[in-house]
């Protein structure tokens, strides 16, 4: 029999399994901020034309012609397409890799057997998911405020409007992590349009919550939708004047819906590492 | 060694009672399976299509839970202590899981990073793994514009680059190139020579027989048969067989020649090898049709010493001027073996 003693890298030192895991955590964050920073525009492209037409269609054309006052651009829409773009960018830019690398390419593969827990995999995908939707909206800001020719700006309120961005997006995050892994690749399209756009349209981004009263049943239907509340605390930060649910309410219920998000993601991601 | 909770001598690889039944599946993956791998090993798992090799290797690299069974690596439990486990071993997959986000030699510094290996230290391996591998040239290339064989040679590569101490190799030379083949046999030849245990899994008899110490035959996750592969053609088919080529003199006719020699003594069965490419070859050379063809292959099985039965053999050959070629004596292959063990049939 052969003896094991002789291996060239006797260098490397004695590492416990929490330190080797921190280490694996980094390299892997460092992985998909470097893919992610060499591909940014790609994911701009992606994510920030859908709420840039809206914009320029809702709040500049037509308001040429006349159809929308001016005050619907500034006052209701931007808010809610800035909340959206923060949502809406962590959400895809995670469930849509997922549903590759766990699907066709396999390519998670080997991160999932990197010496760390698969649960802090699925950690710093919800980490890079959310930081992708910050980073978007902070760039919606500046971009709908030249469509627009102005913005409005509050800066006692960036503190509100921060803190709801960052959850927006968290939940974000958390939603595209639990569809990224539960939705199979054949379905991808499938999940487009069936939850994507009934998420989009039902988040209060375009309309504000507190004047749908006319309208009960479909207060009830967007109030169970978190970007809702996304859209509302950005409002409240950003248009004050604007009939708003209160803050504290909004991000409530953003904490929630992310702490649940959060769980669901793991667990499937765990589930799908799996199998 | 590094780490922190493995026994030193313990077994590379320690598989107890292993079950795995897929979830919404009526038969069991793997069906009680046990083995042992002693450090420094090469052991190969061999068994026909969906005999749960790969998923015997799933387990065994922590990608899969099992369903009952206990496994170790190192000492280390490989269902409780995943993480501990990860940071000793590496695998190849049998699908191509290469990171296309990243170039070639990016997979290697990253997977190295992953594992802790330090900047300098993981960017010199890369750079000496990919000249070992031949990938210098397109180190800095698209992973997709691989061909299937670089991107095998790169699954290797990032495999080694954390220094594994156990090195799982799920079908590592199918589809490659004889060529390649060879290169993916000598890197294998060289991990083993540094100690490190490998365990591979495989449909060819050659690499099994070539390469590894002991064999586990599967089938049906089940292991069928378990020892090194002079052992298992040994013992299964202890029958020996002597393979000619002969070029019989223009007017004899084949089956006479046939029945002369099944009737040499020590000789039990007498074959031609149905599709010996010499034989084929020799069909277009004839002179006509309906002619003998200029060569023939012919098997005989053999109930004696092959060494008592040749003289005989070539005695009557050459007493009817027949031009023996080629002789190679052989004992039953690996694949008679496997044949045996696991049937015909197609999976
Ligand atoms: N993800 C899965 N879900 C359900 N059944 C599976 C799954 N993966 C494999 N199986 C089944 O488990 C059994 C063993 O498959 P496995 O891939 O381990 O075989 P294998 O020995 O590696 O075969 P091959 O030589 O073709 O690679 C097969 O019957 C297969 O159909
Ligand atoms: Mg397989």
């Amino acid at each position: 029999m052969r003896t094991v003693a002789a291996r060239t890298a006797g260098t490397e030192p004695v590492r416990s399994v929490g330190d080797s895991a921190r280490r694996a955590f980094l390299a892997i964050l460092w992985r998909d901020l470097y893919v992610t920073g060499k591909e940014f525009w790609v994911l701009l492209v992606q994510v920030a034309l859908t709420p840039l037409f809206m914009l320029f269609i809702f709040a500049k054309v037509l308001v040429e012609q006349g159809s929308v006052s001016a005050a619907y651009g500034h006052n209701l829409l931007l808010p809610g397409i800035i909340a959206l773009s923060a949502f809406l960018t962590s959400l895809q830019s995670v469930a849509f890799p997922l549903v590759m690398e766990f699907g066709w390419t396999k390519e998670i593969e080997d991160r999932l057997l990197a010496p760390l827990p698969t649960d802090l995999v699925a950690v710093e995908k919800l980490l890079m998911a959310t930081m992708r939707g910050l980073i978007a909206a902070m760039l919606m800001y500046p971009i709908g405020a030249l469509v627009l020719g102005s913005a409005p700006w509050h800066p006692d309120r960036i503190p509100l409007l921060l803190l709801a961005l960052l959850l927006g997006a968290w939940v974000g995050a958390g939603i595209g992590i639990t569809i990224g892994t539960l939705v199979p690749p054949a379905r991808i399209s499938l999940m487009f349009g069936l939850i994507l756009t009934p998420l989009m349209f039902t988040g209060a981004t375009q309309y504000a919550w507190p004047l749908l009263d006319t309208m009960r049943w479909f207060q009830v239907v967007t109030a169970f939708n978190p970007l809702t509340y996304c859209a509302e605390a950005v409002r409240a930060a950003m248009v004050p004047t604007v009939p708003h649910i209160r803050p504290w309410i909004s991000i409530v219920a953003l904490v929630a819906s992310a702490a649940l998000f959060t769980a669901t993601g793991v667990l499937s991601f765990r589930k799908r590492a799996q199998s | 060694m590094s780490g922190t909770s493995g026994v030193d001598d313990a077994p590379a690889v320690e598989v107890v009672d292993l079950v795995k039944r897929y979830p919404k599946r009526e038969d069991n993956a793997v069906d009680g399976l046990s083995f042992t791998v002693r450090p420094g090993e090469v052991f190969g798992l061999l068994g026909p299509n969906g005999a749960g090799k790969s998923t015997t290797v799933g387990i065994l690299t922590t990608r899969l839970p099992a369903t009952s069974g206990a496994a170790r690596l190192s000492g280390i439990d490989l269902l409780r202590d995943p993480v501990s486990a990860r940071a000793r071993l590496a695998v190849v997959a049998q699908r191509p899981n290469l990171d296309r986000s990243l170039t070639p030699r990016q997979n290697l510094t990253f997977h190295a990073a992953y594992h802790g290996v330090g900047r300098a230290d993981r960017n010199e391996r890369a750079a000496a793994l990919l000249e070992q591998f031949g990938l210098a040239d397109q180190a800095d290339a698209k992973v997709d514009w691989y061909s299937g064989g670089m991107a095998q040679r790169l699954m290797i590569a990032r495999s080694l680059i954390h220094e594994p101490d156990v090195l799982f190799l799920d079908e590592p030379t199918t589809g490659l190139d004889p060529q390649a083949r060879l290169f993916v046999w000598d890197r294998i030849g060289e991990l083993r020579d540094r100690g490190v245990t490998i365990l591979l899994t495989t449909h060819d008899m050659n690499e099994a027989a070539d390469l590894c110490d002991r064999v586990g035959i599967v089938d049906h996750g089940k292991l069928l048969a378990l020892d090194t592969p002079e052992a298992l053609t040994r013992g299964i088919r202890a029958q020996a067989v002597l393979d000619l080529s002969v070029t019989p003199a223009a007017q004899e006719h084949l089956a006479t020649l046939l029945s002369d020699l099944g009737a040499v003594e020590g000789v039990e069965r007498v074959e031609q090898p149905a599709a010996s490419p010499a034989a084929a070859g020799a069909q277009d050379q004839g002179p006509a049709a309906g002619d003998l063809p200029a060569t023939v292959q012919i098997r005989l099985y053999l109930s004696a010493d092959p060494a008592l039965v040749l003289p005989a053999v070539v005695g009557l050959l050459s007493g009817r001027s027949a031009a023996l070629t080629n002789v190679r004596i052989g004992t039953g292959s690996l694949e008679d073996v496997f044949i045996d063990l696991t049937g015909r049939g197609l999976r």
